[in-house]
Order: structure tokens, then sequence, then C-alpha cells
């Protein structure tokens, strides 16, 4: 750090009337700290994005002839490759499906633990654990639990005479069965966010509500909670929207998209293109359009977020 | 409802029970594959729905787990990765946000645009051309390649800008006064006066580089360089799926320690990774 960076305040003013910005010594300080961070920011971050950008008009393969300029003929293959149709598809279904029951269960369940008092940090604990255990083995155990022939679920099921389901090997039930490790994954996360909205609720509103006839926790909650919880919802709905489109972990560990690409999923398309086909042009496409999926979601929470939740 | 007064146990069983419920089916895949770990192959494949085995394998399957793979050297490699990657992100991430939220320098609202555009950018994007420039560099499987992506955190500089914005600019005066630099300012006086912001912020990145799957599988394919979550993968490769009671002990093994860190500092871990969760 420069001697003239560490001039006591009082002297500032002065300085600031007498020297051009450039030598101002909080304007010097102010370049010097930020500049590892931008440099390391443009380097590791949006350089390679806009690169990614680039390569998806390329026909680059690792180890084969040199890259030539091919346009939009990836996004045009894109179109055409049922690979890519059914790894969209599906990561579109998943978010269907894990989006609406992560968020309904979980607040729930938020509902639920902030309506007493016993028990409120036991339960939020154990609905938080899989966010932080390592999915790939927690995947691994989903794996027995699932097992056709020996999984405990199947016998458990057989117990109500229900016939053995191949969850993960049969291509009409995987994707169900990885949306329900989904929601398993997913839910802790949900139940967390919600009651943090729900603390910022005060409970005055709810005693006004019931001076004002609304008797039962029902109205209670469709007049006050839900509509207090509006913002909260947005974000819960955004960041969880956005957690599933990355699902990868379950799909590489315990499927890698089979049966017969049955889940296959976005980021698991672009890993195999581009990391065991070397396909990396056609690989940055299938990227630009997750990366135009997540900017889609955030983009439509800005402009839901301008139009009407603002309760407070 | 925080004011809610404590209700009789009866009329408060039924919340109780649907919640014990709920626990119960989150917390199946851990209990059956504790169960498994400690059962031999056979009583498995008998696929009874006892918990408590009758021949006590533990050891077995734990000891199995432990030297098929070099498992130790996979949380090993996990912590020494998690270590680099948190260093890193503070060390770029403290004094940028410092500067964005304290000081008046040319360039402060570009920056500060470009690290929102950062935060729209999720770290898969940039993976593929990073993943081309270290395979050209010779840099795969190493620690290098393994952390260099994740050294900055726009994250890390949005989160420790917020909470830097609230402290008092007498602190820094004051500092300034005493003839403290601003880089002395900026880890002696700043820093730990956002100490909650930075253990939530550690949190964070530690669970998600801990979990992380993605990045170690595309740049790592020596098994002694695998990150936890990758070393399980490999595990499975080479048992093919046949030996699960070492694979659920393995599984164990590797999920226990980001567990127990949770479970002593629960509160930390629920406030770091959930406000964090704002990356996306």
């Amino acid at each position: 750090m420069s001697e003239a960076a560490r001039l006591p305040a009082a002297l500032e003013p002065r300085l600031q009337s007498r020297l051009p910005w450039r030598l101002h010594p909080e304007a010097m300080a102010g370049l010097l700290l930020a500049g590892p961070a931008v440099l390391a920011l443009t380097l590791l971050l949006l350089l390679p994005t806009a690169a990614l950008l680039v390569l998806s008009l390329t026909d680059m393969e690792l180890g084969g002839p040199p890259l030539r300029w091919i346009g939009l003929a990836n996004y045009a293959e894109l179109l055409g490759d049922p690979g890519f149709r059914i790894a969209l598809r599906n990561t579109l279904v998943y978010v269907a499906a894990v989006l609406p029951l992560s968020v309904a269960l979980g607040l729930g369940l938020a509902l639920l633990i902030e309506g007493g008092t016993r028990g409120r940090a036991f339960f939020r604990a154990v609905f938080f654990l899989p966010v932080v255990s390592l999915l790939v083995s927690m995947a691994t155990a989903w794996e027995y639990l699932l097992h056709p022939t020996i999984g405990p679920l199947n016998r458990a099921l057989a117990a109500f005479g229900i016939a053995p389901v191949n969850w993960l090997g049969s291509s009409d039930w995987v994707l169900t069965s990885l949306c329900m490790i989904g929601v398993w994954e997913n839910l802790g996360y949900v139940v967390v966010l919600f009651l943090a909205g729900l603390t910022a609720i005060p409970p005055e509103l709810r005693a006004a509500a019931e001076t004002d006839g609304a008797r039962r926790g029902w109205d209670r909650f469709w007049l006050v909670t839900w509509p207090m919880l509006g913002p909260t919802t947005l974000f819960v709905v955004t960041i969880t929207a956005i957690r599933c489109l990355r699902v990868f972990d379950t799909v590489a560990t315990l499927t890698q998209g089979g049966p017969n690409k049955a889940s296959e999923v976005l980021l698991h398309e672009m890993y195999l293109e581009g990391f065991t086909y070397f396909r990396i042009g056609y690989s940055a496409a299938i990227t630009v359009v997750f990366l135009v999926v997540v900017l889609g979601l955030v983009l439509l929470q800005t402009r839901v977020l301008e139009r009407r939740v603002h309760y407070q | 409802m925080n004011t809610a007064p404590t209700r009789s146990l009866l009329a408060d069983a039924p919340r109780l029970a649907v919640l014990s419920l709920a626990a119960l089916v989150v917390l199946a895949p851990y209990l059956f594959m504790l169960s498994a770990s400690v059962k031999p192959g056979g009583e498995i494949f008998q696929a009874s729905l006892n918990l408590w085995p009758r021949h006590f394998y533990g050891w077995e399957n734990y000891h199995k787990a432990l030297t098929a793979v070099p498992l130790l050297r996979f949380l090993l490699n996990g912590a020494i990765v998690c270590a680099i990657v948190l260093f890193f992100q503070l060390l770029f991430a403290v004094p940028c946000a410092y500067a964005l939220a304290k000081l008046r320098w040319p360039g402060r609202g570009l920056v500060f645009a470009l690290v929102l555009l950062g935060l729209l950018i999720p770290a898969h994007v940039p993976a593929l051309p990073l993943y081309v420039a270290f395979a050209k560099l010779g840099l795969l499987d190493s620690f290098t390649a393994l952390t260099a992506p994740f050294a900055i955190s726009v994250f890390a500089i949005f989160m420790f800008r917020q909470a830097f914005k609230a402290l008092p600019d007498e602190l820094i005066q004051a500092a300034r006064l005493d003839g403290m630099g601003e880089l002395a300012i900026v880890w002696r006086v700043i820093l730990p006066n956002a100490w909650p912001t930075a253990t939530a912020f550690a949190t964070f990145s530690v669970v998600a580089h801990w979990n992380d799957l993605f990045w170690p599988l595309i740049v790592i394919q020596r098994q002694s360089m695998a990150t936890p979550a990758l070393g399980v993968l490999f595990f499975r490769s080479q048992e093919g799926g046949n030996d699960i009671g070492a694979l659920m002990a393995a599984s164990v093994i590797t999920t226990l320690p980001m567990v127990a860190a949770f479970l002593l500092a629960q509160r930390r871990f629920i406030q770091g990774v959930a406000t964090a969760g704002l990356k996306g």
C-alpha cells in the first residue's frame, strides 16, 4: 500500500481539491484492492463464458482437425438431435415435477414446524440434512433403497401386496425415481427459506385477522400468511427451479442417462458430448441453451417481482 | 406465530405425528445405508426390513471400503481442495468487496455491474473453455485444475459488500488515524467486524466444494487425485455394485464429515447455505 493511502481522513478533502482523481489515494486504493478480483473474474468467468459463446459457433473437437467456423450449424443440429430433445424434455419434466412438490411440501412442513414450539430445531435439522450430505453417496444409498429385488422399498410395498417396481432400471420409472430423490434433496432448502420468511411476518397481523373474523387457521393462512410470504415464495421458486435445472449428480451416479436415454438431462448430455466424445463446439451449444434457460428464469423472476410482489 | 403459547402435548400430537412421519421418510436412506453398512452380504440379499444385523459385519465392510480404494486420501483431497478454494476466494473477494462498499474510485460502478453479471452465470457455463485451457496447459489431474476455477467467487464479493456497507465509516476513519494502511484495514478491522458473514460464506463454500461432482469428474482421471464425490464413483465402478455392504460403508464414511460438522454447528450451516442460496 502506498504512503498516500495512509493519510488521515481529515486531510482527504484538501488533497482531493489539489490532485486530479487518478492520483487521489482513495481512488488508488480502490483500484489496487479491486484489481486482482477483477482480473480473476475476467480470466475465470467472463472470458470463458464469452469463449463458450464463440466455441458454440465452431466445430471444435479436442484432438480433432483444426476448428472451423460453422455459424449456427450446432444449434440447427440440436434441433434435430433426438438425444438432445429428450434431455431437454426430461430436464423440464424434472423441474415441473420436483419444483411444485418441493415447494408445496416444504411450505407445509415449514408451517407445521412454525405452528408449535416442540421440536423446532430438531425437525429443521432433519429436513436440512440432505442439503449438506454428499449427494453421490446418498444417491448410492437411494440405489440400494430402490433396488428391484433386495431394496427395502419394494420389500415394504410387497407387504401391501404391491408388485415390485424396477425403479431405476426401467425407462417408465427412472425419471419418476430421480424426481423423488430430487424432492428429497431440495425439501430441506425450501423448508429453511420458508421458515425464515414466516418468522418475518409480524404475529399481530394474524391476531388482527382473527379479530376481523378469520377464525380458522385455514382462513388466516390465505388472508395473511400466504400474501405476506409472496416475496419469499418467489425467491424459493426461482432458487429451486435453478437447482432442479442443474440436476446432474444423481444422473451421473445412478443412470448415466439410461436406460435408453430415459433419464438423460441437459447437463449430463453436455457432459457426454463435451468430455466423453470431446465434441467441444456441440457441447458448447448445449451449454448455451442451459444458460439461456437459467437466464430466462431469472428474468421471469425479476419481471414478476416488479409487477406484484410488494407487500411491505 | 413466534409467541404461540406452549400447547398441551395432546393438542400438539397431530402436528408432531405428521412431522415425525415426514422426518422418518427423509431419514430412511440414512437408516438403511447405516444398516446395510454393518450387514454381511447374505443378510442384505435376504432383503429383510430388519435394521439391526444378526451378524455384525461392520468391521469387514468398513475395512474393505477403506482399503479397496484410498478412501481416506479422497477425504484428505476434499479437505485440501476446500481449504485452497476458500483461501483464494477470501483473498480475492474481501478486498474487492471493501473497495466496492467503502471507497470511491473510477470504474466502481462498472466493476459492480460485472459482479452482478457474474452472479447470473452458473459454474457449469465456463467449464468447457476452462477444461480446454487446462488441457492445453497440461494442468489436468492436479490441485490447480481442481481449485483454480473457483478462486474467484462473485457471490463472495456480493455478500461481503452487503455486509461491509453496513459497517460504520467511523471505524475506518479511526483506523486510518491510527496510521493503518488500507490493506491492514481490510484484514484487521473490516473482516473481523463482518465475522458472521465470513463464517456463513465459509460454510456455504466448503459444503459446495466438498459435495461437487461435476468439475472433479471433468478434470480428474487419476484415482489418487479424486475428491470424495468422485472417489465414491471410482469405488462404485471398481466394485461393480456387488458388495453393497462395503459400498454403503464407503457412502457413510464420505458423508460423515460434512454431516458431523453440520450437527455440531447447525445454525451456522443453515444460515450459510440458505443465505448463499442466492447464487443459484
